[in-house]
């Protein structure tokens, strides 16, 4: 042994493996001596024999634990020893460990110096099939609840703003304008091209079967305007924009910024969630009309480029077949799309947990109840306008 | 001063969220100009007693009670007018991110005053020339450290000239002699501006350097079990527990 045992743990020493011996005398005492090397790196001793035996003593006993040819040791050997402790506290056995060296006995001692604080251990069980439904209907109760109350505080913001009251700051309107407007235009005229694309491609394949491929322009035409240009957009600025805006006020929450507004007097609803909506509001059916004429003008490469279709006889078709019927039903379903888009995103920031985790929380269900909201507005629309007539 | 009505008093109030008590029948009063401490154990419930106080969480019970008027029976307008007084400076500033510094100090002066932009400009660079932050307008807080973005949330807090100033840890995360400084301007601004601290804190270097009064809450009681001037807590406290937080544990012979 290159040092005493007894003054600090010796790394990888010998190579004896750690053995624990049990011995019981008549006057029931048990005696566990530890030898060998006990290290993370070695080999684990087996130390069930031995906390059998310390379960199984009773009260007039006790327990006497040494070490005989340690040769070294790390935090393996604590909680091998801790594990002891607490089974002779089970058994309500005195534990004496006079026998070891002196740095692990302290160990020992600080490790178990500090009780377990009561009521701080969680039971991992889990609840009953009864008790989980009942909690996750109580939790619906309750997120139900919180969405309308963010409802009526956004509601009365808007009328503050409409009454020239709300507060927020002209600069966070414009930036945001920017953000969610100019800078998604790259990624909506990629998804529209080629949503364009795919649906001619289908159309084609249908119709050319009846000789009827002008009709790709009818199909193309309607599908963008009235559907795929606004859910699209829609879901596409849901994951950009809604997302940022609920990691933005998740953030805000976090850092206690959204308390300073609030102790100011200055409503986080006006000054924060006001100008995200109004900007997305604004900003998404601008965005609608830009993918629409880009989806459009998928459908119309393929229709001249592989359909043999004439270029005017393409644009002729498609500007009979859509109306501006067609147009304003999209256009007004994606002021509603980027209305709920940011509400979504802004209830889901601004109630989050002030933890990264929350934040993480806060974006992914800020994108997956914007876009349930937007299909589910969606076939509402398609309900109404069905019973409309138009 | 020989005011009758204290500035400030919090009366029987019980924190609770839920089913879980944090605190109950917690009351104690501040004196106007008085820097009032309120320490415990970590997770004993300070920071949320401020949020109380400021008007964040609404009492589960009990009373905070403002020169005498109830601050949770009062209207939302009124509510809104003693919160006006009030300054609050949190644990990591709170700066509002997206925002310089100059318009983070100068959002309060736009909202509640008719100064003209350039009045508002001057304001601000006072009051971060007060916290040692002069030349530092046009920063954003992300661009400065932790212990400055501090010292700029305090120069939002005493923006509107506040009769209560609210810390919620001031010290905490300062090296010691920032904290010092820190200290040092707390009461500088409590003796020139006249104004009330409640502060949060544990820092026990700061609590005997500058405060006059304080409430202890125990976490295992989940009460207040000690009022008083924090240099005589330490010897008369008949709580053993107090007198041993306030002497870090030593016994309280060595240090008073």
């Amino acid at each position: 042994m290159a040092r005493p045992a007894s003054t600090a743990p010796v790394r990888a020493a010998g190579s004896a493996a750690p053995q624990i011996r049990v011995e019981r005398t008549d006057e029931g005492i048990v005696r566990v001596a530890v030898s060998g090397t006990w290290t993370r790196s070695a080999t684990l001793a087996r130390g069930d024999e031995a906390l059998r035996a310390v379960s199984a003593m009773s009260p007039p006993g006790r327990l006497q634990v040494a070490a005989v040819d340690l040769e070294g040791w790390d935090s393996t050997l604590i909680a091998f020893l801790l594990r002891l402790h607490a089974a002779a506290n089970r058994a309500g056995i005195p534990v004496d460990w006079e026998g070891l060296p002196d740095g692990v006995r302290r160990l020992v001692e600080l490790a178990s110096a500090v009780p377990e604080r009561a009521g701080t251990a969680r039971s991992g069980e889990r609840a009953s099939l009864l008790a989980q439904v009942g909690g996750w209907a109580k939790s619906m109760v309750a997120e139900t609840h919180d969405t309308v109350r963010f409802l009526g505080e956004v509601v009365q913001a808007l009328v503050a703003f409409v009454r020239g009251r709300a507060i927020y700051r002209r600069e966070d309107l414009v930036r945001t304008i920017q953000e969610t407007g100019a800078q998604a235009l790259p990624i909506v005229a990629t998804i529209s091209l080629l949503i364009g694309l795919i649906l001619a491609f289908i159309g084609a394949v249908q119709l050319s079967q009846f000789g009827a491929t002008i009709y790709v322009a009818d199909l193309v035409g309607l599908a963008m305007t009235r559907e795929m240009a606004a859910v699209m957009t829609a879901i596409v600025v849901a994951g950009r924009t809604g997302a940022a805006f609920a990691a933005q006020l998740g953030t805000m929450q976090g850092n206690e910024e959204i308390d300073a507004l609030a102790t100011l007097g200055i409503p986080p609803v006006e000054f924060l969630v006001l100008p995200r909506m109004l900007a997305l509001a604004l900003m998404m059916p601008l965005l609608y009309v830009y993918g629409c004429f880009i989806g459009l003008f998928g459908g119309y490469l393929v229709g001249i480029g592989l359909l043999d279709l004439g270029g005017q006889a393409y644009v002729d078709r498609t500007r009979e077949a859509v109306g501006m019927t067609d147009f304003a039903i999209g256009f007004v379903k994606s002021a509603v799309f980027g209305a709920v888009v940011a509400f979504a995103g802004c209830q889901r920031g601004i109630e989050a947990g002030r933890s990264a985790a929350a934040v993480g929380q806060a974006t992914t269900s800020a994108v997956v109840s914007s876009i349930v909201y937007i299909i589910v507005i969606d076939a509402v629309f398609a309900v109404l306008l069905n019973i409309m007539g138009i | 001063m020989g005011d009758v009505v204290p500035r400030i008093a919090v009366d029987a109030l019980t924190m609770q969220f839920g089913s879980y008590l944090v605190q109950r029948n917690v009351s104690f009063e501040v004196k106007r100009g008085s820097i009032f401490v309120v320490m415990g154990d970590s997770g004993c419930g300070k920071s949320t007693l401020l949020r109380h106080m400021v008007g964040l969480v609404k009492p589960a019970a009990g009373k905070v009670l403002y020169d005498g008027e109830d601050f949770w029976a009062a209207d939302d307008d009124r509510r809104a007018d003693i919160s006006r007084r009030f300054g609050v400076l949190y644990q990591s500033g709170a700066l509002w991110s997206s925002m310089t510094l100059a318009e983070n100090v100068a959002l309060p002066l736009a909202q509640y005053t008719r100064l003209a932009p350039s009045e508002i400009d001057e304001l601000v660079s006072l009051k971060l020339a007060l916290v040692g932050l002069r030349g530092f307008e046009n920063y954003t807080p992300s661009e400065i450290s932790g212990g400055m973005r501090k010292r700029a949330g305090l120069a939002r807090a005493m923006a509107l000239d506040p009769d209560i100033l609210f810390f919620d840890e001031p010290s905490a995360g300062l090296d010691p002699l920032s904290s010092r400084r820190l200290d040092e301007l707390i009461l500088e601004l409590r003796d020139s501006l006249g104004a009330t601290v409640v502060m949060v804190t544990h820092e026990l270097a700061s609590i005997f350097a500058i405060a006059d009064d304080s409430v202890f809450l125990d976490a295992e009681q989940r009460t207040a079990i000690a009022h008083g001037d924090p240099r005589n807590l330490i010897r008369d406290c008949p709580h053993a527990k107090v007198r041993r937080f306030l002497a870090r544990g030593e016994t309280a012979a060595n240090v008073a």
